[in-house]
C-alpha cells in the first residue's frame, strides 16, 4: 500500500541535493532555508513521538505512587475501592469493562461482518454508495448523545421488553437472572455494540476490498454459489484483517466512556447477571477524577487510566499489524 | 459431502438475506436516535436557547449560550496547538517519511488514534491542571489537541501524497528550492483537502466529553479567560441527562440537537469544500 510517488521521489530529491541526508555529497547545493525546512518538518514529525512519550510519562508520574502503595497484584484483583481509607481494588471496574465489551462484541461482530459482506460482495454498487454515508454518520455521533439516547430509549426498552423476554426464554442461565432494571451491563454492552459497529464494518470493508477478484471468480467458475465463494475464497483471504478490525472495535469498546458511564448503573460490584448494574474503568475515572480526595485517589484513578492505555495500545498494535499484513495478502499471515 | 444444488442455493439465499438483515439492524438505532434528537430537541429551541445562560432547575427559559461559546473556545485553543503539529507531522510523513523513523511515526500515529479519550484527559490534567492549580479552558484545549494530532497527521499525509509528482518535479526543475516547493506548490495544491481534514477533526473534537470532564470542567457563566473553568456543550448535555429533572432532560435533547447541528455543519462544510477542490 505504499504510495507510488515514493519511487521517483528518491532520485529527484537526491538530484536537487537532499539537505538532510547527504550534505557532504553535494555541499554547494545545500542552502540554509532548505535545511531549516527539513529540520522543522522532522521536528513536527518527532512531535507525534513526543506526544506518545508524554502520555506514557504523565500517566506513570501520576499513577505509579498509587500502584506501589497498593501493589500491582492487589490493585487488579481486590474488589474493594474505598478512597477514604486508601484502599484501591480495581477488580469490579476491570470486570465490568470486560463484560460490557464482550457483550458488545457478541452483538456487533455478526452484524458488522454480515453488513461488510453484504456491501462488498452482494449488494449492487448503488446500495453501497447510499449506505456508506449513514454508516459514517453513525461513527460521527458523539458518545454523550448515544448515552442520552440510551438512557431514554434503550433502557426503557430493555427494562420493559428485552430483559423480561430474555428471562422467560433463557432465564435458566445465570446471565439472565435477577430483576430487570434496565441500567446495567446489558444496556452498556448494547450501546457499545452500536458504537463499535461502524469501526468494525468500515475496516472489514477496507480489508474485503483488497481480496483479488480472481479468487472470487475462480470459485464461482467452479460452480460455487455466491455464499460458497465468500466462505471458501473471500473470507479465508481476509481473515487476519477481519480479526484486526474486531480488535480495533474491541479497543474502542474498552475505552468508551460517556455512554457507558450513563448506562452501566455505576455500582462497584461483581455480578454474574447481565441485568445487574456494574461499573467500568473509564466510568469510574469519569465520575471520580474531578472530585478525587487527595493525591493517592487521583493516582489510583490515573493508574486505572494507565491500565486502560496499556491494554488498548497492545490491542491496537496487534490489530494494525494484522490489518497491514492482510492488505498484503494472506500467504505471510498463515505461514 | 456434496449437497444438492437446490440445498446450496437455499443456503446462499438465506445467507444473503441474513447479511441484508444486518444492514436493517444497523440502521434502526441510527434512525431512532436522529428522529428523537430532532423531535424532542426541536421544541426547546429558541433564540434564548442559543444566547442565554443556563436557568436553575424549575425556572422557565434559559439556554446554553455559554456552553456553545465554551465549546468553540476550547476547540479553538485545541486547533492552535493541534493543527500545526498534526498537519506538520503529516507533511513530514509524506515528504520525508520513507525511512524507519517515518514508519515509526506513522505507526505511532495509528496506534495513538486508538487511545481512549478519557486517558488523554488524565494526561492534560497532569500537564496543565496540576501546575496551574485550576481547571481551565487551556487544559481542555490541550486534551482535544492531543486527540486531533494523530488523525490529522494521517489524513494530511494521504492528501499530500495525492499531489502529482510531476508538479513537484516541475517546480524543482525550475530551480525553486525544496522548502518553497513544499510550501507553495505541494501544500498549496493539497490545501483544500487539508482544510477539509481540519474541519472533520474539529467536528470530532467538538463532540468529545470525557477528556473535558476534569480539564475544562464546567461553568454556569460566560467565561473568556483561558485559565478558568469553561462550559462546553457536551459536558452540559451529560449533566442535564443524568439529572433527575424533567425540564433538564428536555434541555439535554435540545442541546444534543444543537451539538449535532454544529458537528453536521462542520462536516458538511468540509465535504463540500473538498468536492469543489477535486472536481
Amino acid at each position: 500500500m505504499e504510495s507510488p510517488s515514493s519511487l521517483p521521489a528518491s532520485d529527484l530529491t537526491l538530484a536537487a541535493g537532499e539537505p538532510g541526508r547527504a550534505p557532504e555529497a553535494a555541499p554547494a547545493r545545500v542552502n540554509l532555508p532548505d535545511r531549516a525546512w527539513a529540520v522543522l518538518l522532522t521536528a513536527l514529525g518527532l512531535g507525534v513521538l513526543l506526544v506518545a512519550a508524554v502520555i506514557v510519562g504523565e500517566l506513570w508520574r501520576i499513577g505509579a505512587p498509587a500502584i506501589s502503595h497498593t501493589g500491582l497484584k492487589d490493585f487488579v484483583t481486590r474488589s474493594t475501592w474505598d478512597p477514604t481509607r486508601d484502599i484501591f481494588g480495581a477488580a469490579p471496574y476491570i470486570y465490568g469493562t470486560l463484560v460490557t465489551s464482550a457483550v458488545a462484541l457478541v452483538i456487533a461482530l455478526p452484524i458488522s461482518i454480515g453488513l461488510a459482506l453484504f456491501l462488498t460482495e452482494m449488494a449492487p454498487p448503488s446500495v453501497r454508495s447510499v449506505v456508506t454515508f449513514p454508516i459514517a454518520l453513525l461513527a460521527g455521533i458523539p458518545s454523550v448523545v448515544y448515552g442520552l439516547w440510551g438512557l431514554f430509549v434503550l433502557v426503557p426498552v430493555l427494562r420493559n421488553r428485552a430483559e423480561p423476554f430474555l428471562q422467560r426464554t433463557l432465564g435458566f442461565l445465570p446471565l439472565f437472572q435477577g430483576a430487570p432494571i434496565g441500567l446495567g451491563y446489558l444496556a452498556a454492552g448494547v450501546i457499545l455494540a452500536i458504537m463499535i459497529l461502524p469501526t468494525i464494518t468500515s475496516i472489514s470493508i477496507e480489508v474485503l476490498q483488497t481480496v483479488p477478484g480472481s479468487l472470487r471468480e475462480a470459485a464461482l467458475a467452479l460452480g460455487a454459489t455466491r455464499w460458497e465463494a465468500i466462505r471458501l475464497a473471500v473470507v479465508p483471504y481476509a481473515r487476519a484483517g477481519i480479526v484486526g478490525a474486531t480488535m480495533l472495535g474491541l479497543g474502542r469498546a474498552l475505552g468508551e466512556t460517556m455512554a457507558v458511564t450513563m448506562l452501566i448503573g455505576n455500582s462497584p460490584t461483581i455480578r454474574a447477571s447481565l441485568f445487574a448494574p456494574g461499573y467500568s474503568l473509564p466510568a469510574v475515572i469519569a465520575n471520580e477524577f474531578a472530585e478525587a480526595t487527595g493525591a493517592l485517589h487521583t493516582g489510583a484513578l490515573a493508574a486505572l487510566g494507565l491500565l486502560l492505555f496499556a491494554v488498548t495500545v497492545l490491542l491496537n498494535v496487534v490489530a494494525r499489524l494484522l490489518v497491514r499484513l492482510s492488505r498484503r495478502g494472506p500467504a505471510r499471515v498463515r505461514a | 459431502m456434496m449437497r444438492s444444488v437446490r440445498g446450496r442455493r437455499a443456503v446462499n439465499r438465506a445467507m444473503t438475506a441474513l447479511c441484508g438483515l444486518a444492514l436493517l439492524i444497523a440502521l434502526v438505532p441510527l434512525a431512532s436516535l436522529l428522529w428523537l434528537v430532532v423531535s424532542r430537541g426541536l421544541a426547546g429551541l429558541s433564540f434564548d436557547f442559543f444566547t442565554a445562560l443556563p436557568a436553575p432547575v424549575g425556572e422557565q427559559g434559559g439556554g446554553v449560550g455559554n456552553a456553545i461559546a465554551g465549546t468553540l473556545y476550547i476547540v479553538g485553543i485545541a486547533c492552535l496547538i493541534g493543527v500545526p503539529l498534526g498537519v506538520g507531522a503529516g507533511v513530514y510523513l509524506a515528504e520525508r517519511g520513507e525511512s524507519r523513523l517515518g514508519d515509526a511515526i506513522r505507526f505511532t500515529a495509528e496506534v495513538l488514534s486508538g487511545v481512549p479519550s478519557i486517558v488523554v484527559g488524565i494526561v492534560a490534567y497532569g500537564l496543565v491542571v496540576l501546575p496551574m492549580r485550576s481547571f481551565s479552558a487551556i487544559a481542555g484545549g490541550v486534551a482535544l489537541s492531543v486527540l486531533m494530532v494523530p488523525t490529522l497527521a494521517r489524513s494530511t499525509e494521504e492528501l499530500v501524497r495525492l499531489v502529482p509528482q510531476s508538479l513537484r518535479e516541475a517546480s524543482l526543475a525550475l530551480g525553486v528550492s525544496q522548502w518553497r516547493t513544499s510550501l507553495k506548490v505541494v501544500l498549496r495544491t493539497a490545501l483544500g483537502g487539508i482544510v477539509t481534514a481540519i474541519l472533520l477533526a474539529v467536528a470530532r473534537a467538538a463532540g468529545e466529553t470525557a477528556p473535558l470532564l476534569f480539564t475544562s470542567l464546567n461553568n454556569q457563566y460566560w467565561n473568556w479567560r483561558a485559565g478558568e473553568p469553561t462550559a462546553s456543550l457536551t459536558v452540559q448535555i451529560f449533566n442535564y441527562a443524568v439529572a433527575p429533572y424533567k425540564d433538564w432532560h428536555d434541555k439535554a435533547w435540545s442541546a444534543a440537537l444543537v451539538l449535532l447541528l454544529l458537528i453536521g455543519t462542520l462536516s458538511l462544510a468540509g465535504r463540500l469544500l473538498s468536492r469543489n477542490r477535486f472536481r
